[in-house]
């Protein structure tokens, strides 16, 4: 009974801690606290965030700035909420703001945005990850779509030439079985904690189809159909009858980016992020990597992170927290500055992510792209398919209920890939009936 | 009166603890159960939704069954295997510390790295099972990637990381068997099957019944290796009660839901701890 009694408890102490934001004012400054710095560990983040803050403070003698490391985390979200030590100003994936909107847990930020500089130059499709009824909860600052990421030491390896990545899943299975006569696993693919539900929705949108579709007032589960069936064929033809995904499964991002990293993997779905985390962790080179547009390329998932405010912090707070998400990272009048920083300190730039933030249109997008090109340090062209096919691939958001759906999704996928005589159809029914039952709860 | 004082002062610090950390939780999570909270505004009361929520949701009665198929399983494996185990070594004439220990090795190990470690002995393509079954020629598993037998995967895991403790205390209850009984049963010309089922058990029956009870209570809670051996895969075969409560609790931040999930077991394990009570009351007596 120990442990039904531990979690009895966390729940509890989660529910029973004090409330309340922390305190306003100091010395006559706002005090904001706010999350987002990088940990010790990333040096070079580290110190461009810390001057960044030391900057923004010099600018706004009125505002005291107080960072902490790390990021939103879902499962310890509410106990900080509930406990007081919430950050004023906390980061967010794109999967976290709906749910937190509907369970009134950010701040209403309004009739706060009106007065946020640029904010009309931000891709509306990011600003309605955080709207919900005609109100804003939060700030979009980075965007990326999910693309091919590949290694372009082990398809050489494999006779396959790096400079033209898999456009179709076709090509993807081919590529595949020559990478996995190689010696390397040609592809894998998450199934394990909500990720195979999350991938499956990617794999969904690149052939054409989606999970969810908006049904009158309501939503409906949309992959028991001819995409659906597909995309599990396709599955089941690489793992089973090519044997080109490996023996193991029940893989998570963790896991796959090891294989990446230890150069025992030929491809994988993953945002431009994977990247630089891969190469970063394995003190690997930007060289042996590409990055391709989704296989397909009829639609990709939607991915990204922002800013959202604590629902209990003061109109003050709010106030001085979007001056900084905005100077920090919604500013294009140190689009320059920042790229300088990272090339003058031998940083990569290049990479369709920070300091380029893909959030904007009009002319602040106009004069990024320019000085992407003046600045970049890195070979942009093993990255260049991704971006100019993510520009022709049309993406969209992730679900209602995101986690409970690709709860019920990694079974369809666990079973697709553990079992070689899994019944698609069966299993697709199945979720179907379950998804349903979590969609009719979207309000 | 002062020795009084004095120890009602030791007393009320623990009853302070007891009630701080363990009823005040307990009470709670009862009131949570039928709450749904957001911990920005007031509680929402919600009767029983956050039961009627449970109820619906499929995976309630898939963890339930697989909990109780671990529990089972756990019981035919794990309960008989530390008991032999015990007999063995109460036999040992030589080496008796040096088995002990190694018997009860696996018990200091971390959970999570004994579940790290069998992750890699189980993996279906270099692992160490099946790098040595096709050494013999012998078929292969798919281990924690198969349906089937990913339950029993987890269960020879927990047997193994856990049977060093129970091995010992059923070590120490044998030692307490007066030697004159199995003399008596060597006259009677029993062999060793008859000398433990008619000496060593009924001599054990107390041990073994609240090792038993306690073990069930253990298993229903299992929690450390589905989570991070499995996730609760492949396909929901090893979503337990309390994989399923993490679940409601901290994917989907609905912590009533998980209250109430989590006073349910508490219901089931209740009727457990009673029997053991009642045993060890019966065995004191």
């Amino acid at each position: 009974m120990k442990k039904s009694a531990a979690v009895l408890l966390g729940c509890v102490l989660v529910a029973g801690c004090g409330s309340g934001a922390t305190d306003g004012e100091a010395g006559g400054k706002v005090v904001v606290n706010i999350n987002g710095q990088p940990p010790q560990t990333q040096a070079f983040d580290r110190k461009v965030f810390d001057e960044d803050v030391a900057e923004f403070e010099k600018l706004n003698q009125d505002i005291d700035l107080v960072p902490h490391e790390g990021f939103m985390d879902p499962k310890t979200f509410s106990a900080k909420l509930a406990g007081g030590q919430l950050e004023d100003v906390f980061y967010v994936y794109f999967t976290d703001p709906a749910a937190l909107i509907a369970r009134r847990q950010a701040a209403d930020l309004t009739s706060y945005v009106k007065d946020v500089p640029h904010y009309g130059d931000i891709k509306q499709e990011l600003k309605d990850v955080f709207t919900a009824d005609g109100k804003v909860y939060g700030l979009p600052t980075a965007n990326y779509t999910m693309g091919l990421l590949y290694s372009r030491t082990n398809f050489t390896k494999a006779g396959l030439d790096p400079d033209a990545p898999p456009k179709t899943w076709d090509e993807v299975r081919a590529a595949a079985k020559k990478l996995k006569n190689a010696g390397v696993t040609g592809f894998a693919e998450y199934s394990k904690s909500n990720q195979g539900g999350w991938h499956f929705t990617t794999w969904m949108k690149s052939v054409g189809g989606d999970v969810a579709r908006k049904d009158g007032d309501t939503y409906k589960a949309d992959f028991n159909n001819d995409k659906g069936e597909e995309v599990l064929r396709r599955l089941k033809e690489m793992r089973w009858d090519d044997g080109s995904m490996g023996e193991k499964q029940l893989l998570e991002i963790g896991d796959v980016q090891n294989m990446m990293g230890a150069g025992q993997l030929g491809m994988y779905l993953a945002a431009p992020d994977n990247v630089a985390a891969i190469v970063n962790q394995f003190k690997g080179k930007y060289d042996d990597y590409g990055l391709a547009a989704i296989p397909g390329q009829k639609g990709t998932l939607l991915g990204g992170e922002g800013y959202m405010v604590n629902p209990k912090a003061s109109p003050e707070k709010i106030k001085a927290g979007l001056k900084w998400i905005q100077w920090k990272y919604l500013n294009p009048d140190r689009l320059e500055h920042n790229l300088r920083v990272y090339k003058d300190r031998g940083q990569p730039v290049g990479l369709p992510i920070p300091p380029i933030a893909d959030v904007w249109t009009g002319e602040p997008r106009k004069k990024q792209e320019e000085l992407k090109g003046e600045y970049a340090t890195m070979p942009v062209k093993n990255f260049q398919a991704y971006v100019d096919g993510s520009d022709r691939t049309k993406g969209s958001l992730e679900p209602p209920q995101a986690q409970q759906v690709y709860a019920i999704l990694d079974s369809v996928v666990q079973a697709t890939l553990t079992n070689a005589a899994a019944d698609h159809a069966a299993l697709l029914k199945d979720a179907e009936t379950k998804v349903n039952a979590v969609l009719a709860q979207v309000k | 009166m002062r020795r009084h004082v004095t120890a009602y002062g030791f007393l009320s610090a623990a009853l302070v603890v007891f009630a701080v950390f363990s009823w005040y939780p307990v009470v709670r999570g009862v009131v949570l159960s039928f709450q749904q909270v957001n911990f920005v505004t007031s509680p929402d009361w919600v009767g029983w939704e956050n039961f009627e929520r449970l109820f619906a949701d499929p995976l309630f009665a898939v963890a339930w069954r697989n909990t109780f198929y671990f529990t089972v399983l756990a019981l035919v494996i794990g309960f008989g295997v530390p008991f032999l185990t015990a007999v063995v070594l109460n036999e040992l004439r030589h080496a008796k510390g040096y088995f002990r220990l190694l018997v009860y090795l696996p018990v200091m190990l971390p959970p999570v790295v004994t579940a790290l470690l069998w992750r890699w002995f189980y993996d279906p393509g270099p692992g160490l099972f099946n790098s040595v079954l096709r050494g013999l020629g012998l078929p292969t598993s798919q281990w924690l990637d198969s349906s089937g037998t990913s339950m029993i995967s987890l269960v020879l895991v927990i047997t193994w990381a856990n049977m060093g403790a129970a091995t010992l205390i059923y070590l120490a209850a044998l030692q307490t068997i007066p030697g004159e009984l199995y003399e008596a049963a060597d006259l009677d010309g029993a062999g060793l099957v008859r000398k433990v089922r008619h000496v060593t058990i009924p001599q054990t029956k107390f041990v073994i019944m609240m090792l038993l009870l306690l073990q069930v209570v253990a298993t229903m809670q299992i929690f450390t290796e589905p989570f991070v051996m499995t996730g609760g895969g492949p396909e929901e075969s090893t979503v337990t009660v309390l994989l399923l409560l993490y679940r409601y609790a901290f994917y989907y931040n609905d912590f009533g839901t998980a209250s109430a999930l989590s006073l349910i077991l508490f219901a089931v394990l209740s009727v457990f701890s009673s029997l053991y009570l009642v045993i060890t009351r019966r065995a004191d007596s």
